[in-house]
C-alpha cells in the first residue's frame, strides 16, 4: 500500500506526484529512447504510427475530454497541419521552422473556425464540425495549384542540421522526431492542466453556468482550447504526412475524424493516458485483426467492414460497460492493487447523480 | 453605512410573465440581507439579474458605483460578486480543491504562454491560489474532502464546497442562493454560523435567498419580502414576519 505523504503545496504542483512516479515514467523514457535497437524496423514504424496517433489524439482529448466541446472535424485540421507544413517546407523553409509553424498556422484557422462553430452545444457542434471535415476533402481539390489536387503530393526528406530524417531509410531517426515531439506535447498539455487555463477548461466543461458566475469568459476559453487542440492536431498532421510517405485530398477523410473521436473516448476521456491508450488501439488493431484473420480462417480472405465493425463493436462496449475507457480501467486495476487486500468490490460504482433541474441553458 | 448594491425599479419580463416587478431595494455594505418569499416569487430572479444572466426590461443596477448593467455575466466576478446556486452547479468532474481554486480565476495573472511552459511566475501564482484556498478550507472544514471527486461528495459536502468556491474568490458581496435548502438541522446550524462569522470575520456583505425563516431571521439584518415579482414588505426579520401582506402572500387571506 502507497500512501501519499503531502507536506507543502509543491506537492500539487509538481509535474509528477512522488518520486516513485518519477523513477516510472523516467524508466518509460529510457526504454522509449533505446526502442529502436531492442525492436526491428518494422516494429518502429508501428510504434511511430502509435505515438502520432497519441499526438493527434492529445490535440481532441484537450477540446473534447477537457473542455467538453466534441469534434469530428479534426481530420481536417491534420490535413491543413500536413499540407501546411510541406507546402512550407517546399517553399524553402528548414523543417525545424516549418513544422512549428504549421502547428501555429493550424491552430489560428482552428480558432477562427471555432469562434461560430462555439455557439453550438453538444450534439450540434459535432455536426457542424463534421462538415468541416467533409469541406476539407473539396478545398484541398479546388486549391490544386497550391495542393495538387487528387494527384498528392510527397514528402520531402526532412533536414534538421544536416541530419537527414526519411521515414523509410532512417525509421529509427524519424522515431525519436516523433519521440521528442510527443513528449513535448505532453510536457505543454501537462503544464495546462495544472494551469488556471485547465481548470477553466474543466470549468466550462462540467457547468458554464458557474464558470461564467466565476468570471470565466466562456467563449474566449472554447475558443482557446479549440486553438490549443488544433495546433496539436496540426502537427500530429505534418507527421502522419511524412509518416505516409505520400497524401492526397483522401488521405485525410471523415473516417479519420471519426477514429480519433472514438479513439479518445476508448481510451479514456479526460486523461492524458487515455490518448496514449486509445492510440494503441487504433493503430494495433488492424495488425491484430489481419493476423487474427489469417490464423482462424486463413490468407487471401477478404472480409470488408471488418475492421470498422470490430472497432464499432468495441466503442459500444466501452461505452456500457467502461465509460472510463481503458484508462479508467488502468486506474481500478492500481488502486486495487495500491489498496491491497482493502480493496471493495463496489468501490467504483457509479453513484446516481443529483438532478439538475432549471438549468439556464 | 453606504449602499454596496442598488437595485432601482428592475423589471423582467418572459413573454407575458413579468417575473421581477418595478422592484426597488439595496443592500448595505456589511449587512446580511434576506429575500423570502413563495415560490416562483422571482427571488432566484433577482440573484440571475445581478449575475447578468438575464438583462432586465427596465430598471438599473448598480454594485459600488458600477452599472452593472453595462458588463456581461463573466465579468461581474471581477468587481467582487460571488454567488452559489440553489441547484448545486459544482466542477462534478474535478476535485473539491481544483473546484475551489476555480474560484480564484478572477485572480488570475498568467498568461497563455506562461502557463503552457509552467513559468516560475506560475508556480508562484498557483502557491498564492492554494494558500487563499487552504485559509477557505479551514474556514469551512473542508480538510477531509480537499482531494475528492465532487461526484461521489455527499449533498450537504457540496453544499459547503459551493460556498467556498465563492468565498475562495475573495468578495465583496456573496450571493447565496438557499444556502441552507436540503441540509441536516445540524448543517443548517453550521451554516449559519458561518454566514455570521462570514459578515463579522472577514467582513463580506451577504445576500441571501432562504426559506427557512429560522436561519433568515437569525442571521439577517433585514428581509425583503416578495411576491410575484414585486416587493410585499421590507424591514427587521420580525417586522417582516408579522407583516399582513406577507402573512397573506404565504397563508392566503383572511389568515392574517
Amino acid at each position: 500500500m502507497r500512501i501519499h505523504f503531502k507536506t507543502s503545496y509543491e506537492h500539487d504542483i509538481r509535474l509528477f506526484p512522488d518520486w516513485w512516479s518519477f523513477f516510472v515514467y523516467a524508466i518509460l523514457i529510457a526504454i522509449a529512447v533505446v526502442l529502436p535497437w531492442l525492436i526491428d524496423d518494422f516494429f518502429i514504424g508501428e510504434v511511430t504510427n502509435v505515438l502520432i496517433w497519441a499526438i493527434a489524439g492529445l490535440g481532441l482529448m484537450m477540446l473534447t475530454g477537457q473542455t467538453g466541446q466534441a469534434s469530428l472535424g479534426h481530420a481536417a485540421f491534420l490535413a491543413l497541419g500536413c499540407y501546411s507544413c510541406i507546402i512550407f517546407m517546399e517553399q524553402g523553409l528548414p523543417f525545424l521552422i516549418a513544422f512549428p509553424a504549421a502547428g501555429v498556422l493550424t491552430g489560428v484557422i482552428g480558432t477562427i473556425i471555432a469562434i461560430p462553430a462555439i455557439r453550438l452545444h453538444g450534439i450540434y457542434l459535432a455536426i457542424a464540425t463534421m462538415a468541416i471535415s467533409i469541406l476539407a476533402d473539396d478545398i484541398i481539390v479546388l486549391m490544386e495549384p497550391i495542393t495538387n489536387g487528387v494527384s498528392g503530393k510527397f514528402a520531402p526528406v526532412i533536414n534538421i542540421f544536416g541530419i537527414e530524417i526519411e521515414r523509410w531509410t532512417t525509421p529509427d531517426r524519424f522515431y525519436w522526431l516523433v519521440l521528442a515531439v510527443t513528449i513535448i506535447c505532453t510536457l505543454i498539455y501537462r503544464n495546462i492542466l495544472r494551469s488556471p487555463l485547465g481548470r477553466a477548461f474543466a470549468a466550462v466543461r462540467d457547468s458554464e453556468v458557474s464558470a461564467m458566475a466565476m468570471g470565466i469568459h466562456i467563449s474566449r476559453t472554447k475558443a482557446i482550447a479549440f486553438g490549443f487542440s488544433c495546433a496539436i492536431t496540426g502537427l500530429a498532421g505534418a507527421l502522419m504526412g511524412f509518416f505516409a510517405g505520400a497524401f492526397n485530398n483522401e488521405t485525410f477523410s471523415i473516417v479519420i475524424s471519426i477514429t480519433l473521436l472514438m479513439m479518445i473516448v476508448i481510451g479514456g476521456l479526460g486523461s492524458i493516458h487515455g490518448a496514449f491508450f486509445g492510440a494503441v488501439v487504433v493503430a494495433f488493431l488492424p495488425q491484430f485483426l489481419s493476423i487474427a484473420k489469417e490464423t482462424v480462417i486463413g490468407g487471401g480472405v477478404a472480409i470488408p467492414g471488418l475492421e470498422t465493425g470490430v472497432f464499432g463493436m468495441i466503442l459500444i462496449l466501452f461505452i456500457l460497460f467502461e465509460p472510463m475507457g481503458i484508462y479508467g480501467r488502468w486506474m481500478k486495476i492500481r488502486i486495487w492493487f495500491e489498496l491491497f487486500p482493502f480493496a471493495r468490490k463496489d468501490m467504483f460504482k457509479r453513484q446516481k447523480s443529483y438532478l439538475k433541474t432549471e438549468r439556464l441553458r | 453605512m453606504s449602499n454596496l448594491l442598488e437595485i432601482n425599479n428592475a423589471t423582467l419580463k418572459f413573454g407575458g410573465v413579468v417575473a421581477v416587478n418595478d422592484l426597488t431595494f439595496s443592500v448595505e455594505e456589511g449587512e446580511v440581507y434576506a429575500i423570502v418569499g413563495p415560490n416562483g416569487a422571482g427571488k432566484s430572479t433577482v440573484f440571475n439579474l445581478i449575475s447578468r444572466f438575464y438583462g432586465p426590461y427596465a430598471g438599473s443596477i448598480n454594485f459600488d458605483g458600477n452599472n452593472l448593467l453595462e458588463r456581461d455575466a463573466d465579468s461581474v466576478a471581477d468587481l467582487g460578486i460571488a454567488r452559489t446556486f440553489q441547484n448545486i452547479e459544482l466542477f462534478d468532474h474535478a476535485t473539491v480543491l481544483q473546484n475551489l481554486l476555480v474560484g480564484r480565476h478572477r485572480h488570475r495573472n498568467t498568461n497563455l504562454m506562461q502557463e503552457m511552459l509552467f513559468t516560475s511566475k506560475v508556480r508562484r501564482e498557483e502557491k498564492k491560489h492554494r494558500e487563499a484556498v487552504e485559509e477557505v478550507i479551514d474556514f469551512l472544514d473542508l480538510q477531509p474532502y480537499r482531494d475528492k471527486m465532487i461526484a461521489g461528495l455527499p449533498y450537504g459536502v457540496r453544499k459547503v464546497v459551493e460556498l467556498g468556491r465563492a468565498l475562495a474568490s475573495g468578495p465583496r458581496l456573496l450571493l447565496l442562493d438557499e444556502p441552507a435548502s436540503g441540509l441536516s438541522v445540524e448543517e443548517t446550524q453550521d451554516m449559519r454560523w458561518w454566514i455570521d462569522d462570514i459578515r463579522k470575520q472577514m467582513g463580506i456583505t451577504v445576500l441571501m435567498v432562504e426559506h427557512d425563516m429560522g436561519l433568515v431571521s437569525g442571521v439577517s439584518d433585514r428581509v425583503l419580502a416578495l411576491a410575484d415579482g414585486a416587493k410585499l414588505a421590507e424591514g427587521t426579520p420580525a417586522q417582516v414576519q408579522s407583516d399582513p401582506a406577507v402573512i397573506e402572500a404565504y397563508l392566503g387571506a383572511g389568515a392574517a
